[in-house]
């Protein structure tokens, strides 16, 4: 076994691990944290691949901002994981032969005997000048910026969508309107109201029983 | 320069509608409530400018653009015609449902539009990535779509139901592309095609790989064993998102598996044709029974959509240009009864009252025999029933079975589809021989009522002369494969 085969199992185990926690942990902020080391591992994966940017960004965005994110919101969610785990136990031994077939089955398949080393061969490393970051956005500005744009337009999507379904106007929440702010002119908020200069403390109760008059 | 200008022209018709979507997001943000008519009359003006656009530059033959991720062929112009055609009626149909019910907004319109570009972009993709893209970009808009009347616990379960098993489908399709892609090394389907024809000493991986691709194009038609989406996302979606996602987005599934199985898999048909088989019979036994069971009309005809659509698989399954011919045709004459059938529920509906229940058809004979008649037309067609264009479609689809030699599918299907006549039939039968349960006047706006009697009329003079809209789907399949 070689040094990188090594590292690669070293990942591999630790990155099925939190995997299998990411379900199976009951606390959510707990699971969020598993995910989290999975991100982290797979990153190493990837560095393993030759795809430093990649694995850079997982960290950065995957790691350093959504799960951060993810944190927060489960942070801030009241979720009863038991009630959603009603029925775990019932249906565990189907799930679980399910599972236990389709992981037989893809080992079967994707084992050393059709993927191996021996069938598909070890490419060749990059030299140590060779950028990844710049071949990729190279290739995202020229061959594939189809897809480039079409996933902006995804993104787009997303977020007409996540306003739509989430934005209401409750009449019992105050907000601002800036417009109205601004559009406000001195007469709708101050009224001046004309009355009769009063002649000092004395001249009060002779006033008042004027106005009765 | 390798990128010149010229490679975007192919693309066009989809750069423009991207940019009429941002227009009328913006346009729509800035106007106030009372003036939502100009996010609707710029959408009409959306698809017949994307119409005019693809008409203008027709291709007689393949091109692909875009550094191969884009193919522009006359499979692609003619599909995307068909999809504006049926985004229109779309909006024309759900135009008075929406308004009272409070879902006359912007958002309907944007998230209709960025639908039809998911699909435009999965009709004329060349690439495993485009193809998810464009599937994604449509699915997306769709859960969004079923989700925007939020106060209807009904539409958000459907909602929920539709994203989480949508996403489970799309990382099985994911999953298959990639094991195609350590078969063959590409993603682009004309290399895919070539490396697989020279043959491969990785069968077993690619077969593995089809499975999960086969499940995933099933899920998205709907095809039993992955139809349990179906039911619940017809019942409970507003009517007018029943609508589009029941019409347009089938075209667009239909281009979807046959790019995949038809270009890019070629050489292996002798490996999905036997699951496609399987999907197919499934589909129209479990479509066609259980929707006799039905009585809420969209619940009906949600099975009824998963019958047609494993109708439309033996098609593709014939793996000829024959069987694609007729699959395309059949695909096109769904969208069309399908556009009918769920607008004559718009068209019934008013202010409180969805007219979804079978019961709700009682009589319409007596309350409006013109729109009885359509109905009876778009009913005699789904069931397949001369002189309508379903029964051409259904014929066409069987011949081409039969000429690859699997005559007792053909006899399946024929079988099926008399178990299937029955419940349509019976609309027909409560609409002409039962007394009206509901004597309310129908309040269906005359722009509505105009594009559903061309729509039924549609069904009946395409079926006495369905000969040049097959010459169409011939040529188109033959000048693109």
């Amino acid at each position: 076994m070689t040094y990188t085969t090594a590292i690669f199992y070293f990942f591999a185990a630790i990155l099925v691990f939190a995997g299998m926690r990411v379900v199976t942990a009951r606390n959510p902020v707990h699971a969020a944290l598993f995910l989290v080391l999975a991100f982290f591992t797979a990153a190493g994966l990837w560095i393993l691949l030759e795809a430093e940017f990649l694995a850079i960004t997982l960290v950065l965005v995957y790691v350093g901002a959504v799960m951060v994110l993810f944190l927060f919101v489960v942070m801030m969610l009241d979720i009863k994981l038991d009630k959603l785990r009603e029925g775990f136990w019932d249906y565990l031994p189907l799930a679980g032969f399910v599972s236990v077939l389709l992981v037989i089955e893809m080992a079967l398949i994707l084992g050393s005997r059709h993927f191996g080393l021996e069938v598909m061969g070890t490419p060749a490393p990059h030299p140590a000048d060779y950028s990844n970051t710049k071949e990729l956005g190279r290739l995202l500005y020229t061959d594939y910026v189809y897809a480039f744009e079409l996933a902006a337009v995804i993104l787009l999507v997303a977020i007409v969508a996540a306003i739509a379904l989430t934005l209401r106007r409750r009449k019992d929440s105050k907000y601002i309107d800036p417009a109205a702010q601004s559009r406000v002119k001195r007469n709708d908020r101050l009224r001046i109201v004309k009355m009769q200069a009063e002649k000092g403390p004395g001249a009060r109760g002779q006033g008042s029983g004027e106005e009765g008059a | 320069m390798r990128d010149s200008l010229i490679q975007f022209a192919p693309v066009l018709p989809e750069i423009f509608v991207l940019a009429m979507v941002s227009l009328i997001l913006l346009v729509d943000a800035a106007v106030d409530d009372g003036k939502r008519a100009i996010a609707y009359v710029l959408s009409l003006v959306t698809l017949a400018g994307a119409a005019f656009l693809t008409v203008r530059d027709f291709s007689t033959m393949p091109l692909l653009a875009l550094g191969g991720l884009f193919i522009d062929d006359p499979l692609a112009d003619v599909l995307k015609l068909f999809l504006y055609l049926s985004v229109a009626a779309v909006l024309v149909y759900s135009r008075g449902y929406l308004r009272e019910r409070g879902l006359y907004k912007g958002e309907f319109f944007v998230l209709a539009l960025f639908a039809l570009l998911g699909m435009m972009v999965m009709v004329s993709a060349s690439h495993f990535l485009t193809l998810y893209l464009g599937l994604e970009l449509l699915s997306l808009s769709l859960y969004a779509m079923v989700a925007l009347r939020r106060d209807s616990s009904m539409a958000t379960e459907a909602a929920m139901k539709y994203f989480v098993l949508g996403a489970l489908a799309s990382g099985m399709l994911l999953y298959g592309m990639s094991m195609v892609y350590g078969v063959t090394g590409s993603l682009a389907l004309g290399d895919i095609a070539q490396n697989l024809a020279d043959g491969t000493d990785l069968r077993i991986p690619l077969v593995f790989g089809i499975v999960f691709i086969v499940a995933g194009v099933a899920f998205k038609l709907g095809a039993v064993p992955f139809h349990m989406w179906v039911p619940d996302v017809y019942h409970g979606a507003p009517t007018a998102m029943t609508l589009f996602i029941g019409s347009a987005p089938k075209i667009a599934a239909f281009a979807f598996a046959v790019r995949i199985l038809g270009q890019g898999l070629e050489s292996q048909v002798a490996e999905w044709r036997d699951m496609l088989v399987i999907l197919a019979v499934l589909s129209m036994a479990v479509g066609n029974i259980a929707a006799i069971a039905q009585s809420n009309l969209k619940r009906m005809f949600a099975y009824s959509t998963i019958s047609h659509m494993g109708f439309m698989l033996l098609g593709i399954l014939a793996g000829s240009q024959n069987g694609y011919g007729s699959a395309m045709f059949y695909v096109l004459v769904y969208t069309l009864m399908s556009l009918g059938g769920f607008g004559m529920i718009l068209l019934l509906s008013r202010a409180g009252f969805e007219a979804d229940q079978l019961d709700d058809f009682k009589g319409l004979n007596r309350r409006s025999p013109w729109l009885a008649f359509l109905m009876l037309l778009l009913m005699f067609s789904m069931a397949g029933i001369p002189p309508t264009v379903g029964f051409y479609a259904k014929l066409a689809v069987l011949q081409a079975v039969v000429e690859i030699g699997y005559v007792w599918l053909a006899v399946a299907a024929v079988l099926f589809s008399l178990v299937g006549a029955f419940y349509y039939l019976r609309v027909v039968k409560l609409m002409y021989f039962d007394a009206p349960h509901d004597t309310a006047p129908i309040l269906a706006r005359p722009d509505a009522r105009l594009i559903m009697s061309a729509n039924g009329l549609a069904v009946l003079a395409l079926g006495i002369l369905p000969q040049p809209l097959m010459a169409i789907c011939v040529t188109a399949i033959g000048a693109s494969f």
